[in-house]
């Protein structure tokens, strides 16, 4: 008995155990939210005082989108250390699947009304489709690409990376490079994803019209339910044997690796895991904005999400996720009334959260539990 | 003084009709000037044929004027005038004698027309001007000038010159020059052609090549051979030269990246502190030049002496203030640090935008930056880059000589060696580190003075360098500024050679590229430091 | 027909591939030594910290190295369990198990344990996790990923299989029992004394079934008292284990010793008993005879990172 009371409170660890607690009511409040915005948007007229616009939903959408970006950069930084500063890349790289497949669904309604080639290859005077475009109109496949190629450059990288023992800065470094490596390239007209502009324009997803309110409203659906199921997994992940190496590799590495663990290997699966969440991100958010650029790959973005997660709490996936959505929400309400401050805004933040929050908002929210809990127990003591 | 009235009356007799010929002349030039304030466009050439052997050398200012579209004649009495532009404000003055003419308005003045026939005639007929002018510098730019129109009569002014020519490189200019009309005149006997044409292969003048090159195709067989041979001659020369040219941009991209990587080699290297302001402080110090030319717009000249030190105690003040108040309370936290850093730098863009406008700012070069030097006609290197270039290096060494020979320079290494230890030995960790950090980011602002030359001064100038400067330091060794060094320059050198090959975004992308494959295979980089110390 | 008899060498059916023999999980002892250490050089910047040293530890030995700081003990150690390349020499696990060749994790699956001159614990998890993650189990990836799942389903459905679980439970409870950690089991680790740490990463080692442990100053920052338990742990522990203790504090060294290797500028300058070595001229000229000084100057060298 005592045996099986050690195994289920040595099931959450630190941090996590106490957000671990707080997952289920999160993830029906996230539900019930999105479920009520939805049917909002469907079913009451336009002029109820309830009613949520379109617009609004496609927002809510791409704050979910970054919410899940949010969550494979805690994942990785959070539990395991590794700041990376690259998490874009994997995002746009998701992005880039998905805008694929969209382009191709275009057809012959572009511009130039090219059955096969896209615009912009047209306008380029291309004879032929590109090898790598080859089979991208298949829903299927172009999925699995988007999940397929974030994954594999994560585990080419980390990898070699891990392998060779790059940690720290140097790794954060590094990360950055990659994305910018990736900004240079993308920018190519010859590397055929439409350069400067990007892929956008798009007219359908699986044959429903993407202007559509139901469509945005379907994919702002789909995008919470797979938040909540990654969400899930990565929790289960997190608090199992697994999760338990990952935080002691975090806390430290060499001990693990004189205990046994091949550190670099578990480093590895959980980066590619991470780079496969973000891909997904990605791959929601390119039919709900409408378009995928190059300048998705900036290290500004990557370094962004760094600091959604900051802001959160990193080490609480519930963190990263609500601090995704709050400081985005931030981001929209400041640039719509004083456009010039959010830098400052967002530089501050940076500043502030890492000098006064290192544990974020719900190790803030924690700490003052805790307080409080230890005035009371005197209060009851005396 | 029966001699004295001799004289005068001799002197009288002799001069009198002299006299009367200049007034006649003068009445003529007079003529002149008035028709061509008036000519069309397709009389204007014998009027400046006829200008040109009145006046001679004095007639030069004319030509200028007219060849950069600066002379203008006023309405009233057609007098000619050359617009001037100083400091924004246009001014007339009259061409010959400089005097102002500030009762002319814009609209009381019409400018003088002049089309590509024109400039062209006045671009060889400035040469001829030229020709016998004192400078030999001047004379032989004229010649090489009037290598692009060489006709009979230039070829006999060119003959004389020759003969009296004391200068052997104007001398061997003018050769060269005779010896490329030669070479073209069907008239002359064919081992004559063969001769010049052999003379020809020592120069890489562009006309020359050209000449050669339809040479090649000439009927006699000999002229042909002699011009293959000549041309492939130049052509080897060319193509060492064009190395020459791009080891030099390599160096110069190097040098940039050296003064950009260096204040963060400093930084990083001994506080363990990634900067991700750093760029900020480099942009600080070219906005300080901004700013130090504005308030001293008559001395552009002087001004990068003075902002040099500014800009140093601008950016370093600011670094002192970055390290008091957020890094040294982030100590040991390296990821923090560099999240805090990267806000401050966000902060520090906005801040510059508030206050200086997003667009980009003009920093104007002193005279003695610009302008190039220019070696041969296939090899001239451009002077801001040369001396930053040298400034890079001066900087370099100093910084050397401020660690090897200072005692902040023991202190500094002694912390970057073993920083628990010094501080038991009792140095003021807290201090060297805010010294250091001001340090590195003064000599950021110093590096900004230097790409003020070079590039656009605007909010985003750090941003663009950020990353490069990682990619040196890390690729040369952190903690070792000859690593630092070396980096710099095998980076730029090697992305100047990659550019014609793949194209300057391929070959950054390259770079970048064998810097991470580089880095997974040396974690230490090019030059690590060993032992437990480094761990 | 050269080539034939080639052929016929390669294809010979009894013949066993090297890449194909199965790694040896057991450990040859069969000299009755476990660790053979021969010619072990190695240099940082000229400087030797190893030169030719040469060491053979007994199976079941309690063995105490000592030196003067700089010596080459923890450098040693760093060699055995594979953190450093050497640049010459050979050392070898058993009679069959070149530790040269292997990583940190595989040197650590054999069972040669360590503990660190810095108490080294996962701060952030409680005093159970660390001791289950010392477990010695199949540490690949993917069975630690899928060990909790079917551990949980087992814990839920109480199934007789988890047999081997509740062994290693009872190890773990032991274990507590052993380090005086028990009433703390559930403590994060970040919030224990340094004693307390120090137990439980000696904790680690002993749930980790090593067969070989590599203990780097266990008893700095403890009381007598749990300095005097120390003792008695690592004593009772030879025998069964092999123990290699790297200590200052003479006095403990004196008390746990059977055979004490003194280094001295990385290489073996005396071994014997303790009062072989104490009588010993020239350790007494390059070490003992500077004994009261010793321990105070390798802390601050210890705290240095």
């Amino acid at each position: 008995m005592k045996g099986i009371i050690h195994f289920v409170r040595g099931y959450g660890f630190s941090q996590g155990h106490e957000a671990g607690k707080y997952t289920f009511p999160f993830v029906l409040l996230l539900l019930a939210v999105s479920v009520f915005a939805a049917a909002a948007n469907t079913f009451l007229p336009v002029d109820s005082a309830l009613y949520v616009s379109t617009y609004t939903i496609t927002l809510l959408g791409k704050y979910l989108c970054y919410a899940m970006l949010a969550l494979a950069v805690d994942i990785i930084w959070g539990y395991c250390g590794i700041l990376s500063l690259g998490h874009g890349a994997f995002f746009a790289l998701g992005g880039y699947g998905m805008g694929m497949y969209l382009m191709r669904q275009i057809g012959d309604r572009g511009v130039y009304g090219h059955p096969v080639l896209p615009d912009f290859m047209v306008f380029l005077d291309w004879q032929t489709l590109p090898w790598f475009w080859q089979g991208m109109d298949h829903f299927g496949f172009a999925m699995l690409m988007a999940l397929f190629v974030p994954g594999l450059l994560a585990f080419v990288f980390g990898w070699l990376a891990f392998r060779s023992r790059v940690t720290g800065v140097y790794l954060s470094i590094m990360t950055q490079a990659l994305t910018y490596a990736l900004l240079l390239s993308f920018f190519r007209n010859e590397m055929g994803f439409g350069g400067n502009n990007g892929l956008t324009d798009f007219k359908e997803i699986l044959g429903f019209d993407l202007q559509a309110d139901s469509t945005r409203v379907s994919l702002f659906l789909i995008t919470a339910l797979l938040l909540v199921v990654l969400l899930l997994v990565s929790q289960r992940i997190l608090s199992s044997q697994f999760g338990k190496v990952i935080v002691a590799i975090r806390d430290a590495e060499p001990r693990a690796r004189f205990l046994g663990y091949r550190t670099e290997r578990y480093k590895v699966w959980l980066f590619v895991y991470s780079a496969v969440i973000a891909g997904i991100a990605g791959a929601l958010y390119v039919p709900q904005v409408g378009i995928i650029n190059p300048s998705e790959f900036s290290p500004i973005n990557s370094i962004e999400i760094v600091i959604w997660v900051a802001v959160g709490g990193r080490g609480t996936l519930i963190g990263a996720i609500l601090g995704a959505l709050l400081v985005n929400y931030a981001k929209t309400r400041f640039t719509a009334i004083l456009p010039d401050a959010w830098l400052f805004a967002l530089g501050a933040l940076f500043v502030l959260v890492t000098l006064y929050l290192p544990q974020g908002l719900i190790g803030l929210v924690s700490q003052i539990k805790h307080k409080w809990q230890q005035v009371r127990r005197k209060e009851v003591g005396a | 003084m029966k001699y004295l009235i001799v004289l005068c009356c001799f002197l009288h007799v002799f001069l009198q009709p002299a006299h009367a010929a200049l007034e006649i002349e003068s009445h003529r030039e007079a003529d002149l000037y008035t028709e061509l304030a008036g000519a069309k466009l397709n009389k204007m050439i014998p009027i400046l044929v006829e200008l040109e052997t009145l006046k001679g050398e004095q007639i030069l200012p004319l030509f200028t004027l007219l060849m950069a579209g600066n002379l203008y004649y006023v309405k009233a009495d057609k007098a000619l005038v050359g617009k001037a532009n100083e400091q924004g404000a246009t001014s007339y003055k009259s061409v010959f004698t400089q005097e102002e003419r500030p009762e002319l308005g814009k609209k009381d003045v019409k400018k003088v027309r002049v089309n590509n026939k024109l400039r062209s005639h006045l671009r060889t007929a400035i040469a001829r001007i030229q020709l016998t002018s004192t400078s030999p510098v001047v004379r032989e730019k004229a010649v090489r000038t009037l290598l692009a129109k060489l006709d009979p009569k230039t070829i006999v002014l060119l003959a004389d010159r020759y003969a009296i020519e004391p200068h052997r490189e104007v001398k061997n200019a003018i050769k060269l020059a005779l010896a490329l009309y030669t070479a073209t005149q069907t008239q002359q006997s064919i081992s004559d052609r063969v001769m010049a044409i052999e003379t020809l292969s020592t120069s890489l003048e562009n006309q020359v090549r050209n000449t050669l090159v339809q040479l090649t195709q000439d009927t006699h067989q000999p002229i042909a051979l002699a011009a293959q041979k000549s041309l492939t001659q130049i052509e080897q020369r060319a193509q060492r030269f064009a190395l020459v040219d791009k080891l030099f941009f390599g160096l110069s991209l190097g040098s940039v990246l050296l003064l950009a990587s260096i204040g963060l080699a400093i930084t990083f290297g001994v506080m363990g502190v990634i900067n991700m302001a750093h760029g900020e402080m480099i942009m600080l110090g070219a906005y300080t030049t901004y700013v130090v030319q504005l308030m001293m717009p008559n001395y552009i000249d002087y001004s990068l002496i003075v902002a040099i030190p500014a800009a140093f105690v601008v950016s370093g003040l600011m670094g002192i203030l970055v390290e008091r108040l957020v890094i040294c309370r982030l100590h040991g936290r390296p990821l923090e640090t560099l999240l805090a850093t990267f806000g401050i730098s966000l902060i520090l863009q906005q801040l510059v935008r508030t206050v200086f406008s997003p667009l980009n700012r003009q920093v104007s070069t002193p005279s003695w930056m610009s302008g190039s030097w220019e070696i041969n006609p296939v090899l001239s290197l451009t002077l801001n880059r040369l001396y930053i270039l040298a400034f890079s290096l001066a900087i370099f060494f100093l910084l050397v000589m401020i660690l090897k020979k200072t005692s902040l320079g023991l202190n500094v290494r002694a912390v970057a060696q073993n920083r628990a230890m010094a501080k038991v030995m009792g140095v003021k960790t807290h201090r060297v580190d805010a010294l250091t950090f001001g340090l590195g980011s003064g000599i950021a602002g110093i590096a900004g003075v230097a790409l003020s030359q070079l590039t656009n001064v605007g909010p985003n100038l750090g941003q663009a360098y950020i990353i490069d400067s990682f990619m040196v330091v890390v690729f040369g060794g952190v903690g070792n500024l000859l690593g630092t060094l070396v980096a710099a320059f095998s980076l730029g050198i090697g992305t100047k050679f990659l550019e014609p090959i793949t194209g300057a975004v391929l070959a950054s992308i390259i770079v970048l590229v064998f810097i991470i494959l580089f880095i997974q295979k040396r974690p230490k980089g090019l030059f690590p430091q060993k032992g437990r110390a480094a761990e | 027909m050269i080539k034939l008899d080639t052929a016929r060498q390669l294809l010979r059916r009894d013949r066993i591939w090297p890449f194909l023999m199965p790694e040896q999980p057991t450990i040859d002892v069969g000299n009755q030594m476990i660790l053979y250490v021969e010619g072990l050089t190695l240099s940082f910047d000229g400087f030797k910290a190893l030169n030719n040293l040469n060491l053979y530890i007994k199976d079941g030995e309690l063995r105490c190295l000592i030196g003067a700081n700089g010596a080459g003990k923890t450098t040693l150690m760093d060699v055995i369990t594979g953190k450093t390349q050497c640049d010459s020499g050979s050392v070898f696990f058993g009679q069959n198990h070149n530790l040269l060749e292997k990583d940190e994790a595989s040197i650590a699956q054999l069972g040669i344990g360590r503990k660190f001159q810095k108490p080294t614990v996962f701060e952030a998890q409680t005093v159970y996790d660390n001791l289950m993650l010392a477990l010695k189990q199949d540490k690949r990836v993917l069975p630690v990923l899928f060990s909790q799942l079917i551990h949980s389903e087992k814990v839920k459905s109480k199934k007789a299989k988890s047999k081997k679980t509740k062994s290693q439970k009872a190890c773990i409870d032991e274990t507590l029992q052993t380090i005086g950690l028990a009433e703390h089991a559930f403590a994060q680790a970040g919030t224990l004394s340094h004693g307390q740490k120090q137990w439980l990463e000696i904790g680690m080692l002993l749930v980790s079934d090593s067969r070989l442990l590599l203990i780097d100053e266990p008893v700095a920052g403890m009381t007598a008292e749990e300095t005097e338990r120390t003792a008695e742990l690592l004593t009772s522990l030879a025998g069964e284990r092999t123990v290699i203790v790297v200590e200052h504090d003479m006095e403990f060294v004196r008390r746990i010793a059977n055979t004490v290797t003194v280094l001295h500028q990385g290489a073996v300058l005396a071994e014997g008993t303790m009062a072989q070595i104490q009588a010993n001229q020239e350790v007494i000229e390059v070490y003992l005879g500077k004994e009261e000084q010793k321990p105070e100057q390798d802390k601050q060298v210890g705290a240095a990172p």
